[in-house]
């Protein structure tokens, strides 16, 4: 069942098409990514989903809302976590999200409830009465996202949600997406973090240049940019110089690839089994430590779509946070 | 319901996170007192503190509403947390009333302070006073959605400050409280009738030294009209130029 549905939505500011007629839609209970370039559309496209950005054309239907004339009734059941902490510095942590779900319409004690939880769940009860200003950027973040939840959204939307903090609050903050997800809040997810999209994501749409470039299930995406079968071998000695034309000789099929040391990688047009190799390299006395099936990742998967390098892409956005 | 909440909640934490601090009451306080110090420095004589009353009233909420409005916006705006109200489910309209309330709020505690020490010096007696609290009513939210207007019109706080006073100043001279309008060279006097502030300072003058020259449910209807002229332009500026 589709949450959100967004039918050849388009946004123009003047001449500039930031968006270009993009189809997608969000079932119901998924985290749903959204993974794109610096300039692609991402917060465009979710400026427009979350009613902070008009439509200039097209279709966005939110729980059956039609984004154009009924934001207001879509917004009660989103939540919503911006690339940046937006909550008020001069309030403490208890006191943003308190005023958060008064946004909603909680009543008082509901809403001193929830804060508490929320505080507690995000350990972050010991810093409750301090300043928003005064909070690490892992607490801010941490803090955001409990504000974006306060109201028990159907559908809760992160805009690059570790961006900039440091390894363990990212990795809190990875769990608490999964919590979030398994407790039935569909997510609909931008990073620039490829890895974080693999680990977390059901379905990942690819953004670039305002158009929806490719869109699937992890595995789908992968499938798609595997050419054939690449297999690892690490050896305990492949320093025979005779043993790249004894693999050539009896597998002339296969092209082989001496990494560095003594990895082996042997590309193979197709799926091929490990069986065959383990025994040439037995017959000729080495050692195997360790075989493995070479898979792409997502981001060569990503870079093989939009010919875009993420390193690039991620430097561009600490640049650009910085 | 949800949305009286919101209301209430984007009021109170307006008026205790901007209005109730320290440097925003010694600036209601020390307002009038150098407004009025200003003018017995100017006349040489005893002041007629009746007569200047009004004066220093409207200059307090002016001076109060519009600057607080336009930068507590524009602050927010800056900080992105305004983002925050434009994303939660309550109307446009509802939200910019519950952020324009505080600064009307503001502006009527700001135009009691000159009375409040006047009624140590005269006798208050023979006020008004309904038609002065509806003036002051109005006049402080004519002026806060001026800072709305503003607010929108700009990015950058100083932004908000520089403009504000492009237009506070020139109203203050053309509105009749230090120069009768009569007086005025023809040429410039018409811009005197459309500013809020003309009719505003009308009816406390009127109110308070029953010396009134424009006829009183004229200017109540004028400044209801600026008032919603203001707040409508207010509210189709920010759908332009904030819901992107």
């Amino acid at each position: 069942m589709s949450i959100i549905k967004v039918e050849n939505l388009t946004k123009r500011y003047g001449d500039f098409e930031a968006v270009k007629g993009i189809n997608f839609s969000v079932h119901k209970g998924e985290i749903f990514g959204f993974l794109g370039p610096n300039g692609a559309g991402k917060t465009t496209t979710i400026n427009m989903l979350i009613g902070l950005a008009g439509i200039t054309s097209g279709s966005a239907k939110l729980l059956g809302y039609d984004l154009t004339f009924q934001a207001k009734k879509a917004q009660k059941y989103i939540g919503i976590v911006p690339d940046e902490s937006n909550l008020y510095e001069e309030l403490d942590g208890f006191q943003n999200l308190s005023f958060c779900a008064a946004l909603y319409g909680m009543k008082k004690s509901e809403r001193m409830e929830k804060a508490h939880e929320l505080l507690h769940r995000f350990n972050l009860a010991d810093a409750g009465n301090k300043p928003f200003r005064a909070y690490s950027r892992g607490m801010k973040r941490r803090l955001t996202i409990a504000a974006g939840i306060i109201h028990d959204p159907k559908i809760l939307f992160l805009d690059e949600p570790t961006t900039g903090i440091d390894v363990a609050s990212a990795r809190q903050i990875r769990e608490l997406i999964l919590d979030l997800n398994a407790s039935g809040t569909t997510v609909f997810l931008t990073t620039h973090y490829i890895e974080e999209a693999e680990r977390l994501c059901h379905r990942i749409a690819f953004i670039v240049d305002g158009k929806i470039v490719r869109i699937g299930t992890v595995n789908e995406l992968m499938s798609e940019a595997q050419e054939g079968t690449i297999v690892q071998f690490t050896l305990d000695d492949a320093s025979d110089p005779g043993l790249r034309e004894a693999l050539r000789h009896r597998f002339p099929e296969f092209e082989e690839e001496f990494i560095s040391g003594n990895i082996v990688r042997i590309h193979s047009p197709s799926p091929t089994g490990l069986m065959e190799f383990m025994k040439f390299f037995d017959e000729r006395k080495l050692n195997i430590y360790e075989a493995k099936i070479i898979r792409p990742s997502l981001e060569d998967v990503f870079v093989k779509i939009t010919g875009i390098e993420i390193n690039k892409m991620a430097k561009d956005k600490e640049q650009y946070k910085k | 319901m949800r949305s009286c909440t919101a209301f209430k909640n984007i009021l109170i934490k307006d008026i205790k996170t901007y209005y109730i601090k320290p440097p925003n009451i010694s600036w209601g306080i020390i307002f009038p007192i150098a407004w009025t110090a200003m003018f017995f420095v100017k006349s040489q004589t005893p002041i007629d503190i009746r007569a200047i009353l009004p004066g220093v009233m409207s200059m307090s909420i002016l001076f109060g509403t519009t600057s607080m409005l336009a930068v507590t916006i524009t602050f927010e705006r800056r900080h992105r947390s305004f983002e925050r109200l434009l994303v939660a489910p309550i109307e446009l309209s509802s939200l910019m009333l519950a952020k324009t309330l505080g600064a009307i709020l503001f502006g009527i505690a700001n135009a009691s302070v000159p009375v409040i020490f006047a009624s140590f010096l005269i006798s208050l007696s023979d006020i008004n006073w309904v038609l002065a609290f509806i003036s002051v009513v109005l006049m402080a939210t004519t002026s806060a959605f001026l800072g709305l207007f503003i607010a929108v019109a700009v990015s950058e706080v100083f932004e908000a400050q520089t403009f504000s006073n492009f237009f506070r100043f020139p109203m203050i001279f053309l509105c009749g409280l230090f120069i009768p309008v009569s007086d005025l060279p023809r040429i410039i006097r018409p811009l005197s009738y459309i500013i809020p502030l003309t009719y505003g300072a009308d009816l406390l003058k009127l109110s308070i030294n029953n010396d009134g020259h424009i006829f009183p449910i004229l200017s109540l209807v004028i400044l209801v009209t600026f008032g919603v002229v203001l707040f409508s332009l207010s509210l189709k500026n920010v759908k332009r130029k904030w819901i992107y």
